[in-house]
């Protein structure tokens, strides 16, 4: 701001390029203008507006078309749905299965980078593009393969437990015919399946940033350490870890943050909204909400309290930024 | 030694990535008598074309066509990705080349509102969508999907911009070039692989998405592919290698979009998660 002050006549007059470039202190607001634009309209207003809407009975479109009026109904939506014991279990679902997959997508994402880091050019280059493949991927498409490789009759995963031994098969599962078994039938494995699909979808994510990472340290420290006889384990966790801990604080937070949201997968593993033993946050939100009959201050409410979750989550990783930011 | 293993453990997780992809791609050429067969081929023994004859000649839904979803799902995902990056650029351009005193404020706006659960935003849309009369169109999406693939863009496209040495912007300057000359023929052209690979994620999030197509499209024609597919897929769940074949034609674009751009878009992500 002090540059608006010191552009006074005088020294306008012997304006430099430089000195010009200075004086330009509306330009960058106004190429801002537009993005604000967008996001306070279709984020912001949003966000406050479902708050909002969690506070009413809201049954009908025609209350959101704004045809019929909205009964106000304070916290009503709020206590229906946390004394509720269904709301709790599929809280306890959406927590588990986050931090299940946050942990598994991690551990095998950083191993896969660092792997990637020491295998030889073409063997890199061709992991890579495979692991590409599967980011690539889109969660949808890549959800129906995964659905087709469990079908019960001719899925891939199908032929192969009836392969095992049957002796095998009986002592660790308790059945040796497996043609006809509803995979996705039984809410656990069903979450094993859904967490399957979904590391399969993010670790390659994990994996490259980790390997830009550990491109973008010298490697001289990692192999100091190892002639002074640090063994892997160690100069991971001695060396390598820390000089790339600001970027697994953001991939785990980015992980959480997907992982605690994840929509798409679920959609189309569970074939739909009908199997409620299967529910986590977000599919019980929208489910609440546009599965007939409609009940989106309900929906809304779940909505919130999910997005109240994330916040934590977010404000984390802002702090975390903005003390990077700091230091460079 | 230590090398076959390293190699080993690099085949395994290629094959784990890359396998789902192949399969559906391999079914997709199958016959339906080995599709269904008791032992499953590796490779398709008689690779036909059938599958996807069956899909772009037949209707994907009674009365309409794959083409007709995969032109829906062009036009929202181009619409998108022309107008989040031109808007994108302006802010990215802003952020990487000015101090200026709300700089940071914006900064952490951009990462807070990239954190908001875009499921948790589908009732509240929905009825901004009502309420715009943009219920059952496609225009509806591209906002919607406008705001979502924004400030990812915007926070890609800063590291890219800001790679760009300033010195060549001041050489110009100092050539006489005018500040807007200045972005039109120094920065732009740079920042332009930059731009493609935040194009490649914005596609990407258009042409992929499902709650809000499914939530504010209700007429058939309409439909992106994804919502197609859904109902397709839920109609009769047998014809596997239709659904094969619609799902390779749908992953094929976004696969040849990620590879052409693949090394700018990795460092791309890092120069976002390195700098911050």
């Amino acid at each position: 701001m002090t540059t608006l002050t010191e552009a006074t006549g005088e020294a306008a007059a012997r304006e430099t390029p430089a000195r010009r470039r200075r004086r330009v202190d509306r330009l960058p607001y106004l190429l801002l203008l537009p993005c604000l634009a967008i996001i306070a309209v279709l984020l912001l207003w949003p966000l406050g507006q479902v708050v909002m809407m969690s506070f009413y009975k809201l049954n009908s479109v025609r209350q959101l078309r704004g045809d019929r009026e909205w009964p106000w109904v304070g916290l009503a939506n709020y206590t229906q749905i946390l004394g509720d014991p269904f709301f709790r279990t599929v809280l306890r679902n959406t927590v588990l299965f986050a931090v299940a997959n946050v942990v598994l997508t991690m551990i095998l994402g950083t191993l896969v980078g660092l792997l990637l880091n020491r295998l030889g050019r073409k063997m890199a280059t061709f992991v890579a593009s495979c692991v590409m493949l599967a980011w690539a991927t889109p969660a949808l498409t890549g959800t129906i393969v995964w659905k087709w490789i469990f079908d019960d009759t001719s899925g891939l995963a199908t032929w192969l437990f009836n392969k095992l031994p049957d002796g095998l098969s009986t002592a660790l599962f308790g059945r040796s015919d497996w043609t006809g078994y509803g995979w996705f039938n039984d809410p656990l494995l069903f979450f094993a399946i859904l967490t399957l699909v979904v590391v399969w979808h993010s670790f390659p994510f994990i994996a490259v940033s980790v390997l830009a990472g550990l491109k973008s340290v010298p490697s001289e420290l990692q192999e100091a350490a190892r002639v002074d006889g640090a063994g892997p384990w160690r100069v991971f966790w001695s060396v390598t870890f820390p000089m790339l801990r600001p970027v697994f604080g953001i991939l785990v937070v980015l992980s959480t943050i997907w992982d605690f949201k994840v929509f798409t997968q679920q959609f189309v593993l569970a074939g739909g909204t009908q199997d409620r033993s299967t529910f986590m946050l977000s599919i019980y939100s929208y489910a609440e909400a546009f599965s007939p009959p409609p009940k989106y201050g309900l929906g809304s409410a779940i909505a919130v309290i999910l997005t109240l979750i994330l916040l934590v989550v977010t404000g984390v990783y802002v702090r975390m930024v903005l003390r990077q930011e700091d230091e460079s | 030694m230590k090398k076959i293993a390293l190699n080993g453990a690099g085949l395994l997780v290629a094959l784990f990535a890359a396998f789902p992809v192949y399969w559906m791609v391999a079914t997709s050429l199958k016959p339906n008598k080995e599709i269904f067969a008791a032992t499953p081929r590796p490779v398709p023994a008689e690779p036909t074309l059938e599958h996807y004859r069956e899909i772009l000649t037949g209707n994907l839904i009674p009365g309409v066509s794959f083409t007709d979803f995969f032109l829906n799902s062009a036009l929202v995902a181009v619409a998108t990705v022309v107008l989040s990056g031109l808007v994108a650029l302006l802010a990215a351009t802003a952020v990487a080349r000015f101090r200026f005193k709300l700089r940071t404020t914006f900064l952490i706006l951009l990462l807070v509102v990239q954190m908001i659960p875009l499921e948790a935003l589908v009732i509240p849309l929905f009825l901004m969508i009502q309420r715009l009369g943009l219920y059952n169109t496609l225009p509806s999406l591209i906002l919607t999907y406008l705001g979502f693939s924004l400030p990812f863009a915007v926070w890609m496209l800063r590291g890219f911009v800001a790679a760009v040495p300033k010195e060549l912007e001041e050489a110009a300057a100092i050539d006489g070039a005018s500040r807007a000359q200045t972005f039109r023929k120094v920065l732009f052209p740079l920042v332009a692989p930059g731009l493609v690979a935040t194009s490649i994620f914005s596609f990407i999030t258009a042409w992929n998405e499902l709650i809000f197509a499914l939530t504010f499209i209700n007429d058939q024609h309409r439909y992106t592919l994804p919502v197609a597919m859904t109902f397709f897929f839920g109609r009769d769940d047998t014809a596997w290698g239709s659904v094969m074949a619609a799902s390779t034609l749908f992953t094929l674009p976004v696969i040849v979009f990620f590879l052409l751009v693949q090394r700018r878009m990795v460092s791309g992500l890092v120069a976002g998660a390195v700098k911050g």
